[in-house]
């Protein structure tokens, strides 16, 4: 017999399987086979014991009045990861390259690519939704007073998280390579510029030298496909362990429960 | 309760087998301090070219060549002929931009011209908005060049005459050979048109401007004229 055991839901007795006839063979071969899952997940979890990890995440336990708002968090992260693969075959058929490769190869993807206007679609109003749906999470956290102790580090992993986010909406803006990428990014990387004393240093290994030039494109493709995203998901790592380990918060209308004997005294 | 003797700093006192005499580190912190030593020239063996990659444009000197644009007797000295040069190398269309050329008014251009420029004949615009770059135009009924992104508005001589722009345009040296007019590189101007290093959009160049924005060595030798 396998050691996992699946939950099983709660059957009205019309339903539940009969139990066993004293005498009948303890295991059909299609019972053992129906087992075959089971026994897997055995093997795999007798080397690994990743059951109690798995149980660790998933069964904890939920304060009173947990809403719809606490799914915000949860939605972000399936932006970014719909972003993610989604970004993933876009890079199949891209080109970095800002003597009109990169535009050219935007059209073939949204002209002549099978799904491909349907892919940059999600994609490009994909960053959108993650933006406005990093501030909805934000604003969550921020009125029902989650970012208090003990959950400060993780409101300080999540503001990273949003720069990170804007970073990537910055540097993807620019890949395109039409018209509007091209003076948004002039723009965006001059606003970076008018810092005192950095600003211009910043500028310039934003757009890899003095002038918007042949590295600047893959420069920015090279930040936003590869080191930003890997920052992302080590981040949301900590980010999710942190709620594992503190849990979360039950909303603010909810006051809490004293205790029987406390009110009886009183009383 | 005596207080706990502290322990000599000799290996040989504290009676470690195979001490030497006047020995005092032990071989197991010897070993640590290797292994970390290690690690440590392995990580940077690494990090540190990768770093330098990653930065190292910002350091690099850039150049940049004359360019004919025309015959002096295109430019008159009232309006703005655009012209388009090349900025960049190998990026194709991204890499030109326009400049507005016109020849110099002796009436309205009072400005000094620096040493070995002396007999600087034309006033050649950079189109780059001094707000944040956008591309400015030259609208000769207004005789004002115009921004399109957030209104910056510049009078005849480039000078800031309204909206966000934080300097005058820049300008480009000039000069004329065998009576074609040539293009050099870029330089910055502050509201007394007084020549300064080329700066990126954003930075103001008057009072402690030209301190809080400085030269930086990616575009510090475009302040030099270039040789022939």
């Amino acid at each position: 017999m396998p050691k996992v055991k699946l939950p099983a839901p709660p059957l009205p007795e019309a339903l539940r399987p009969a139990p066993k006839r004293p005498g009948s063979p303890s295991r059909t071969p299609v019972e053992s086979a129906a087992e075959a899952g089971a026994h897997i997940v055995d093997w795999v979890d007798e080397r690994t014991s990743l059951s109690g990890g798995l149980r660790w995440v998933l069964f904890r336990k939920v304060p009173r009045g947990t809403n719809w708002f606490y799914t915000l968090g949860s939605a972000t992260m399936f932006a970014f990861l719909s972003q993610a693969i989604t970004g993933v075959f876009l890079a199949m058929y891209y080109r970095p390259d800002a003597s009109g490769g990169a535009y050219e190869s935007m059209r073939h993807i949204n002209d002549n690519v099978f799904l491909g206007e349907f892919v940059h679609g999600m994609h490009k109003w994909g960053s959108t939704v993650m933006v406005i749906l990093v501030f909805m999470h934000m604003a969550r956290t921020f009125f029902f007073g989650a970012y208090k102790y003990p959950r400060e580090l993780n409101w300080v992993i999540g503001v990273a998280l949003l720069i990170l986010t804007m970073a990537m909406a910055f540097t993807g803006y620019l890949l395109p390579f039409d018209q509007r990428s091209y003076w948004a990014t002039v723009v965006g990387v001059n606003i970076n510029g008018t810092g005192p004393l950095v600003g211009p240093y910043l500028s310039d290994f934003l757009r890899g030298g003095a002038e918007f030039g042949a590295t600047t494109l893959s420069r920015f493709y090279a930040i936003h496909m590869m080191l930003v995203p890997g920052l992302i998901a080590a981040l949301i790592g900590a980010h999710l362990y942190l709620v594992m380990k503190l849990g979360t918060t039950a909303p603010p209308w909810l006051k809490p429960k004293t205790a029987d004997e406390l009110t009886e005294e009183r009383a | 309760m005596p207080k706990k003797q502290a322990k000599s700093k000799y290996t040989a006192d504290r009676g470690f087998p195979g001490a030497f005499e006047g020995e005092t580190v032990t071989r197991r912190r010897f070993m640590v301090g290797t292994a970390h030593a290690t690690g440590a020239i392995a990580t940077s063996a690494i990090l540190l070219p990768a770093l330098g990659f990653a930065v190292g444009p910002i350091f690099e000197e850039h150049e940049q060549q004359w360019q004919a644009v025309g015959r002096v007797d295109e430019f008159p000295d009232d309006t703005y002929v655009p012209k388009v040069i090349k900025l960049v190398d190998g990026i194709g269309e991204a890499g030109h931009t326009t400049v507005y050329i016109r020849r110099r008014n002796p009436e309205l251009d009072t400005d000094e011209l620096p040493e070995g420029f002396e007999d600087e004949q034309f006033v050649v615009i950079s189109s780059r908005c001094m707000h944040l770059g956008c591309p400015v135009r030259y609208t000769d009924a207004a005789q004002r060049f115009i921004c399109p992104c957030h209104g910056g508005v510049y009078d005849f001589q480039g000078k800031v005459d309204g909206g966000p722009p934080v300097r005058p345009l820049d300008r480009h040296y000039n000069r004329v050979r065998n009576g074609v007019l040539e293009v050099g590189p870029r330089f910055s101007v502050n509201s007394e048109l007084r020549r300064f290093s080329p700066r990126d959009p954003g930075a103001p160049l008057d009072g402690v401007g030209q301190y809080l924005y400085p030269s930086r060595p990616s575009i510090r030798k475009l302040d030099q004229l270039p040789q022939e």
